[in-house]
């Protein structure tokens, strides 16, 4: 953790006669650092700050369409936020300007269900990889012959586009497949309710596991020896070295890698959107918000835009907790990891 | 350290950059019972197999004559090119060649973009100290993590309404959005650990900043901005959500083809082609990735970022 390490010129030179001429530089550092800034910022604006500012707009208008209620043609309008309650609380607008239950069928009644079936394959998915990842990143921390092969080999499912994933796994589930014939059962992968879901969870482990591995043996790769050989000198037992030693000292990019994942996985979209199709068990069993907002895009913008809002929503909250009651300070965390080694 | 690393040249690059050398410096750990090491032996098998044997089965089912498709031998029975052919042919409506093209395209656009702007950004925010150094680094990782969904409808209007739809430009714009900031937060991190001290006695010697930066640092900077490149590269070559969407049959990449890749029946899948495809497009990344292990690993955990 020797992150200042790197001095500043200007910050080093507190002789009081220079005072003034490192107050200048300073001011001048401050200068070029805005210009070398500045074009990152704007292409930021550009590319995210315009579509969400225009997707909050957006999600307070009215689509123009048929009255779910009366079945007349009408223009869009101010919504105020009955965008919003059309997905958390399945209201549709009516006419009168007031709501009703929305008819079924409606992409509105899937909300809550793409909400649960989102929450489900993150919970799942972060968890599994978080265990295995350590295991993996455990195994790779070790000295042995062919550990530059089992880092090689960890970098393929990382590097495969998740589509080609999401095919690759389609034929591997598909009921005359590899899956069934290893198994030696015929469960319908790609469209029972169940199955389906845990096709996608398994696809997405195999896919991201490594990078949730090589994270944390960055971490690990940090615990210096001699910590370890102090604890076995006191006589911890091999548990209490894993409990005690490196579980503590691992936590920082332990959460970051953990953060990262769960902020992916809120937002998954691919796998489950090629793997079943969107769909699976009754049609929306693997249907994740990501999806949901796709679907709504080319059934009404306003009401699309609400829901990618909600979805935005969520993710900064669940991010905003996990940074402010468990601690992962993501920029320290990597600074300190790059001083480390690599 | 590792067996496959890449050339020599590769490694002395990489370690020259990597934190002057600390990496030479990793302990060989506690020496081990035999009993430990099998069971070491054991897992680290278990994890190649893992890792390797789903692509492995795509590249042998790519080989595999149609017909046994669904044959479960381990191995390349009933060899054939034709799978690659169907995958090329434009006949059925799919247009793998095209969409090829389209990604180097795309990826190398908006690589360029990212590097290019990224770059600068990424000089100040690791060697120059102003106000709201800390706040702007939140941003730049906040936006690599921004969900793209929440981008799309805005997007999907607004180039409907100024025609873009399906256009180049439509589909390099939003990858932006991932692209810079996962440059800009890479280099950072990169820059952190370069030689410094040779830019400070560049301008001992009478050098502009801007003078050090171009003579001195930019050459020392290129393995970090190669690295960089690559990985840029690659999460736009993985990029679906948002090119499903926007692109047309003219200008969609290969993620879109091969998802949507279509079969002489109208409900049966052509598996065998569409391994064909994936082979095709993820071995030369494989191959890539593998040559540039050390690098790409020291870029991936200092960037945070998933393909």
């Amino acid at each position: 953790m020797s992150a200042p390490e790197i001095v500043e010129p200007a910050a080093r030179a507190p002789k009081p006669p220079v005072r003034a001429s490192a107050k200048k530089v300073k001011r001048g550092e401050r200068r070029v650092a805005l210009y070398l800034i500045a074009p990152t910022i704007v292409l930021l604006a550009i590319v995210i700050g315009y579509p969400v500012v225009s997707a909050i707009i957006m999600s307070f208008q009215k689509d123009a369409g048929l009255d779910s209620a009366t079945g007349m043609f009408v223009q869009g309008g101010f919504a105020g936020f009955s965008n919003y309650a059309h997905w958390l609380f399945q209201q549709c607008a009516t006419t009168g300007g007031g709501t009703a239950a929305c008819p079924p069928g409606n992409l509105g009644s899937q909300f809550w269900n793409a909400t649960f079936v989102t929450f489900f394959f993150t919970v799942v998915t972060v968890v599994l990889e978080t265990v295995l990842g350590m295991w993996m990143a455990f195994i790779m921390n070790r000295t042995f012959k062919g550990r530059g092969l089992v880092r090689a080999a960890i970098l393929v499912p990382w590097a495969i586009p998740t589509a080609v994933t999401a095919k690759l796994w389609f034929f591997i589930f598909s009921v005359s497949g590899i899956a069934n014939a290893m198994l030696n059962t015929q469960i319908l992968w790609t469209s029972d309710e169940w199955a389906s879901r845990f096709a996608i969870i398994i696809a997405d482990t195999w896919k991201t596991t490594p990078f949730m591995a090589l994270l944390i043996l960055a971490g690990l790769q940090l615990i210096p020896e001699e910590v370890y050989e102090a604890a076995k000198v006191d006589g911890a037992t091999t548990f209490q070295r894993f409990w005690r030693v490196t579980l503590p000292l691992v936590k920082p990019a332990l959460m970051v890698a953990v953060l990262f994942r769960i902020l992916d996985a809120l937002r998954i979209y691919d796998l489950p959107a090629i793997l079943t199709g969107g769909g699976g068990g009754t049609g929306n069993a693997t249907t994740t918000l990501s999806i949901l907002v796709v679907d709504q895009i080319r059934q009404g913008f306003n009401s699309a835009s609400a829901l990618s809002t909600i979805t935005f929503l969520i993710i900064f909250i669940v991010a905003f907790i996990f940074v402010r009651f468990l601690g992962a300070n993501v920029v320290r965390t990597q600074e300190s990891q790059q001083k480390g080694k690599l | 350290m590792s067996a496959i690393a890449g050339p020599a040249s590769t490694r002395a690059e990489t370690e020259g950059l990597a934190a002057a050398g600390t990496r030479a410096k990793v302990k060989p750990r506690r020496r081990r019972g035999t009993a430990q090491g099998i069971r070491t032996g054991i897992s680290a098998l278990v994890i190649v197999v893992w890792c390797l044997a789903p692509f492995y089965w795509m590249v042998v089912t790519a080989f595999r004559d149609v017909g046994f498709t669904f044959d479960t031998t381990p191995w390349i029975t009933h060899f054939t090119w034709d799978n690659f052919a169907t995958a090329f042919s434009t006949k059925l409506g799919n247009h793998l060649g095209q969409a090829l093209l389209n990604s180097l395209f795309i990826g190398a656009c908006v690589t360029i973009i990212g590097l290019l702007v990224g770059t600068f950004a990424a000089y100040a925010l690791a060697r120059l100290d102003f106000r709201f150094k800390g706040i702007v680094l939140g941003i730049i990782l906040g936006a690599s993590m921004f969900p793209g969904v929440a981008l799309i409808t805005p997007l999907f209007q607004l180039f409907t309404n100024i025609g873009w739809m399906g256009q180049y430009q439509a589909l390099i714009l939003p990858e932006i959005s991932f692209v810079l900031p996962l440059t800009v937060y890479t280099l950072t991190s990169f820059f952190r650990e370069m030689p410094w001290d040779l830019e400070e006695a560049a301008r001992i010697d009478g050098c502009t900043q801007a003078q050090a930066f171009r003579k001195i640092i930019l050459p020392l900077a290129a393995p970090a901005v190669f690295t960089t490149a690559i990985l840029a590269f690659i999460s736009s070559w993985n990029e679906y959500l948002i090119s499903s969407q926007l692109s047309s049959d003219a200008t969609q990449p290969v993620t879109v083809a091969i998802a949507s890749f279509a079969g002489s029946q109208p409900h049966q899948e052509p598996y065998t082609a569409v391994m064909a495809a994936g082979t095709i497009v993820t071995v030369p990344l494989v191959i890539l990735v593998l040559i540039f292990q050390r690098r790409i690993v020291a870029g991936l955990t200092a960037g945070g970022v998933k393909g």
